[in-house]
């Protein structure tokens, strides 16, 4: 009996996976367990090993191409089976519970259903006009990660129009450059504009002391150890993101997602860092990050960036994060706001820590290094007040670190 | 030469005579046969029968020429094979067959058939008086010698539109014999209860129609009577209205009870069957006797059989007909 | 080309085509001796004389039943009502007798028939003298129903709706008799069942037909000056309706505004909008919307009158709504 392989889900937001290469060629036998073919997701590419063995009797895919979760990749059985038999009788995947009509109306929009994703996913009918729907359909979106701008939340086509490759009504002329979307891409263009349009942003600014901290991160860079590399050296966001962990600690409604029907708050406090990527951004993730020290952050962080360049990310080192910090005082910029990722409910974005005149207590105006964070927050999970009661306990925990163990 | 034989004072004919008995005859028993294969359920709808008022239809016939026009009603099965439609077409056309004079498309109320010159069976009363004028209006407009030959029941006589279609056919001088056949009953009311005039024909003095009353109970009156007005309408082409006093035995329609008269009002009617009379006739100057009655009747039974035998052996319309003859020139 | 008002057009249709077949006919109310209610049939009388043209009694079913018998015969009449609102009183000839003599005769009866006039509310005729009856009419098979809205589409259908072998309803309105277009020269027939797409656009699809195609017209004109560009479709026949062409538009423009002067039960754009959803469903990016008249008798008085029929600023709210810019 010949196996028909199909594409699988190696991404909590796969929906749709390409061939970066088949490891195996037609005609060859292939083990079970073997890398049989290389699969590209929205993040990273992944090896995928065959779960059956046989000879790999027909590749449905071919490298370079892509197709959607579930969906027929490749056929392993005997010699001289037919392959075409095998696709005929295979049974269809079995909507698992939690899926909609809507999805299973348009296939290519249905992903695998993952826990993850129907816990956040609002069970509500979408409501999008039918040429948006075939236009989901056609660009491979989840209409339930897009809010409509039509009447009653109707999702109509310019809420997807902004998700295309190129709108037609841009004029290119020569020297205009067209870039295939890779799956990140994709992915990123879905994610934020599902964030963007879905969850209602309101912003805080604030700006911190951060003479602490900077001597902070000295002391503990003057380390020997850190010199000879048997202790890694912290950065001013390594810090960030260990008060940001301790500061989320005294406010659980911070910490939390939305979820259509209910409002989740973590116990646990996973935090995201973004990190920028020739390709795009990634956002790996540092687990239990409130119950870790400074070098530990550091540690994490650093391993969590170079696999993040190299393409190595695990899916479990980007997924489940329950709150992200973008920072971007490395290039200068002064302050920023950032798009949440849904279903988090805030996202805290960090401009650069400069020195600037500041009125002291005294009245006296001195040179001090100081940072503006802005924090974006889905209004359906917290509200103004609770924003920035955790902004205030955020910058006494910078300007006075002690306060973390009070 | 020997002198012709007379009735009441009339020159016959036996050859005529027997002509016009033996199709009276026919249409009687042709529509027997046709209440027989309703109650047999081979057909449905509505099916309105002719029975009593066979020699109206046979007398007016026997005076037409071939390329005159007759329009009528609901109740013309009969008109329909005395204007030439083989009666096998007709039966056929009952049941739905393809093989009707309309394709199976019209029904009992509506038989159809352009060669002979016979322009349908209509269904909504009084509706085909206008059509009549317009087809005597092109009968002067082409310059023909034809006459249209326009029935009517007596209700009809009450609709607007028949109003309309006289006042225009007086003015325009168009040649159209209107002939109302009253039974007396439109459906189930009795038609003096409809209308403040005594006798129908009076409608035509409206227009300064000419017009007369016949009893059209006598196939021999109503050939006198026709042979006359037919040629006057032919030579001065103009209309003429003849109320033919008639009574139908069957009900409106097969589903009639028959609550609005009494039996004995039928049988009273019955005993001026207009095919009795005539057979006293023929019988009365040895034209025919009893055992050509028989033969006669045999036969007859035999060809209406064979007419309802071609018609339920005839196939349904196909499927793709439903599609044609929506618009002309298209299929 | 030349220059020439509907009533002229049509005019010319019936004279040409009265030429070139001794079959044809004109007969109506006062279309004779009195050239005409609304002078369409100016000069005819004295052109062909009282054989061929020829006054009616007030008999609206009485003499479109003459009509229909002629064209069974063998005629070809053309019928002109002085409006449609009487013909009502002829509608059992017209759709009891017309529509289904073909059918039920089983192909043996063509009626070749034009039953003309003008349809829909000119200005303060009031509830009896204002009606759009397109949809009654075109609810009925057998019957091809055309609307004309200029000069060239009125000569150039009306002389292929009296070449037609079937009852053809051919609507006109009082308002537009003295509209003057081009027309084109010589021999000018154009097809039955042909829309023509008047305007070209990108944004919102149009649709519309007779009289109430000119306030399209204008709508379309003020869209353009705000930034919105339109299909503009005028159907020129109901039936057979050029379908084809709605469905190309729409899935271009991916929504549609039906512009129709009748009422909105069951109506003409009840229909077209039935046919879009069921053949362009996934192409819709918004509901098809509908501009009709208000479901009430047309009142007398101007500014109720007003009120009561589609207008520019009701299309323009529609065409908002389809376009989300509301």
């Amino acid at each position: 009996m010949a196996t028909v392989i199909e594409m699988p889900k190696l991404s909590d937001t796969m929906e749709e996976g390409g061939i970066a290469n088949w490891l195996k060629k037609e005609g060859e036998q292939v083990e079970e367990g073997e890398p049989l073919v290389e699969i590209e997701t929205d993040k990273s590419t992944i090896e995928y090993a065959s779960p059956a063995e046989g000879i790999l009797l027909k590749v449905l895919i071919k490298k370079g191409e892509s197709s959607p979760l579930r969906s027929p990749i490749a056929v392993l059985g005997k010699k001289g089976e037919s392959f075409d038999a095998a696709l005929t009788n295979r049974q269809k995947p079995e909507a698992k519970g939690g899926i909609t009509e809507e999805r299973q109306e348009t296939p290519k929009a249905m992903v695998m259903p993952n826990t993850k994703q129907e816990t956040f996913a609002p069970s509500k009918r979408v409501k999008a006009s039918p040429l948006a729907k075939k236009m989901a359909t056609d660009k491979g979106l989840d209409l339930k990660l897009i809010a409509g701008s039509g009447p009653h939340g109707r999702i109509i086509a310019r809420d997807l129009e902004s998700l295309s490759v190129a709108s037609p009504t841009v004029s290119t002329v020569s020297g205009d450059q067209k870039i295939p979307l890779t799956m990140m891409r994709k992915t990123i263009a879905k994610r934020l504009v599902a964030g963007k349009n879905e969850a209602p942003h309101f912003y805080l600014t604030i700006s911190a002391n951060m003479e602490t901290v900077l001597k902070w991160r000295q002391e503990l860079n003057d380390h020997p150890d850190v010199e000879s590399g048997q202790l890694p050296k912290v950065s001013v966001n390594d810090l960030l993101i260990l008060v940001t962990a301790k500061a989320l600690r005294q406010h659980p409604s911070v910490n939390a997602s939305w979820h259509g029907e209910h409002i989740m708050l973590h116990s646990a406090i996973h935090i995201a860092f973004a990190v920028a990527l020739p390709s795009g951004l990634i956002t790996p993730v540092i687990p239990n990050t409130d119950s870790l020290l400074a070098r530990e952050i550091a540690r994490q962080s650093k391993l969590l960036g170079e696999k993040a360049k190299k393409g190595e990310l695990q899916a479990a080192e980007y997924t489940g994060g329950t709150f992200t910090i973008s920072n971007l005082g490395m290039t200068g910029v002064e302050s920023f706001t950032a798009i949440i990722s849904p279903p988090q409910a805030c996202i805290l974005a960090v401009g650069k820590t400069q020195r600037v005149p500041h009125v002291a207590e005294d009245g006296s105006i001195i040179a001090q290094h100081r940072v503006k964070m802005t924090l974006s927050c889905d209004h359906r999970v917290v509200d103004g007040m609770v924003g920035a009661r955790f902004l205030e306990t955020l910058v006494s925990y910078l300007e006075n670190p002690l306060f973390i163990l009070s | 030469m020997k002198a012709p034989k007379t009735l009441r004072n009339v020159a016959v004919d036996r050859e005529l005579m027997v002509d016009m008995y033996r199709k009276m005859l026919f249409f009687r028993r042709f529509e027997e046969r046709a209440n027989l294969a309703y109650t047999q359920q081979k057909f449905s709808g509505f099916c309105h029968l002719h029975i009593g008022q066979e020699a109206l239809n046979v007398g007016v016939q026997t005076c037409l020429q071939p390329d005159d026009y007759v329009i009528s009603g609901y109740r013309s099965h009969t008109q329909a094979i005395a204007k030439g439609i083989p009666a096998q077409k007709v039966f056929a056309e009952l049941l739905g067959k393809s093989e009707g004079c309309s394709s199976g498309k019209g029904g009992s109320m509506h038989m159809f058939s352009k060669e002979h010159r016979f322009f349908g069976g209509h269904g909504i009363v009084g509706g085909q008086a206008p059509l009549a004028v317009g087809m005597a209006f092109k009968v002067n407009y082409e310059q023909e010698n034809s006459i249209v030959v326009c029935y009517l029941g007596d209700a009809a006589m009450n609709q607007g539109q028949v109003f309309e279609a006289m006042n225009i056919a007086a003015t325009w001088k168009v040649p159209v014999l209107f002939i109302i056949e009253n039974n007396l009953y439109g459906m189930g009311t009795a038609i003096h209860r409809t209308t403040s005039i005594d006798h129908l024909y009076k409608r035509a003095l409206a227009f300064d129609m000419k017009h007369s009353m016949i009893d059209a109970m006598n196939v021999l009156t109503v050939y006198e009577h026709m042979k006359s007005t037919v040629a006057f309408v032919r030579k001065n082409k103009e209309p003429f209205l003849v109320e033919a006093m008639t009574y139908r035995y069957k009900g409106h329609s097969v589903s009639d009870a028959g609550t609005y008269r009494t039996k004995e009002e039928v049988e009273e009617y019955q005993k001026r069957d207009p095919i009795l009379q005539l057979q006293e006739d023929l019988a009365r100057l040895d034209f025919a006797d009893d055992d050509a009655f028989k033969a006669w009747d045999k036969e007859i039974r035999e060809q209406v059989k064979e007419a309802e035998a071609f018609a339920e052996a005839s196939p349904p319309p196909d499927e793709r007909e439903l599609w044609t003859n929506v618009f002309a020139d298209e299929t | 080309m030349k220059t020439m008002t509907i009533r002229e057009a049509l005019g010319e249709a019936m004279q040409e085509e009265m030429e070139r077949d001794p079959k044809v006919f004109l007969m109506g109310e006062e279309v004779a001796e009195y050239d005409g209610a609304y002078k369409v049939s100016r000069g005819l009388l004295k052109t062909f004389g009282p054989k061929r043209v020829i006054d009616t009694p007030i008999s609206e079913g009485g003499f479109a039943g003459v009509g229909v018998g002629a064209a069974m015969a063998g005629l070809r009449p053309i019928v002109e009502m002085m409006t449609w609102n009487f013909a009502i009183q002829a509608f059992d000839q017209i759709i009891n007798h017309a529509a289904k003599m073909n059918y039920m005769s089983g192909g043996q009866f063509p009626v070749p028939i034009v039953f003309r006039g003008p349809n829909g509310a000119a200005h303060m005729l009031s509830a009896q003298h204002s009606q759009n009856l397109d949809p009654l009419l075109t609810n009925v098979p057998g019957l091809k129903v055309i609307s004309v809205a200029n000069p060239s589409d009125a000569k150039g259908l009306l002389k292929s709706a009296i070449r037609d072998n079937n009852p053809v309803v051919f609507l006109e309105s009082e308002m537009l008799y003295a509209l003057k277009g081009e027309v084109p020269e010589g021999e000018h027939l154009i097809p039955i069942g042909q829309g023509k797409l008047c305007q070209e656009g990108n944004d919102v699809t149009i649709v519309s037909w007779g009289k109430i195609s000119r306030v399209a017209i204008e709508a379309v004109s003020q869209l353009a000056e705000q930034g919105v560009s339109c299909d503009l479709i005028d159907l020129r026949t109901l039936v057979p309706m050029d379908e084809a062409l709605v469905f190309a538009s729409v899935r271009k423009t991916h929504r549609a505004v039906i512009v129709e002067e009748n009422w909105p039960f069951a109506s003409v754009g009840a229909q077209i909008s039935d046919r879009i959803q069921h053949e362009c469903f996934d192409d819709l990016d918004a509901p098809v919307e509908r501009v009709s008249q208000e479901p009430v008798p047309v009142p007398y008085s101007e500014g109720l009158e007003h009120l009561a029929l589609p207008s520019v600023d009701k299309i323009l709210a529609a065409v908002k709504r389809v376009t989300y810019k509301s």
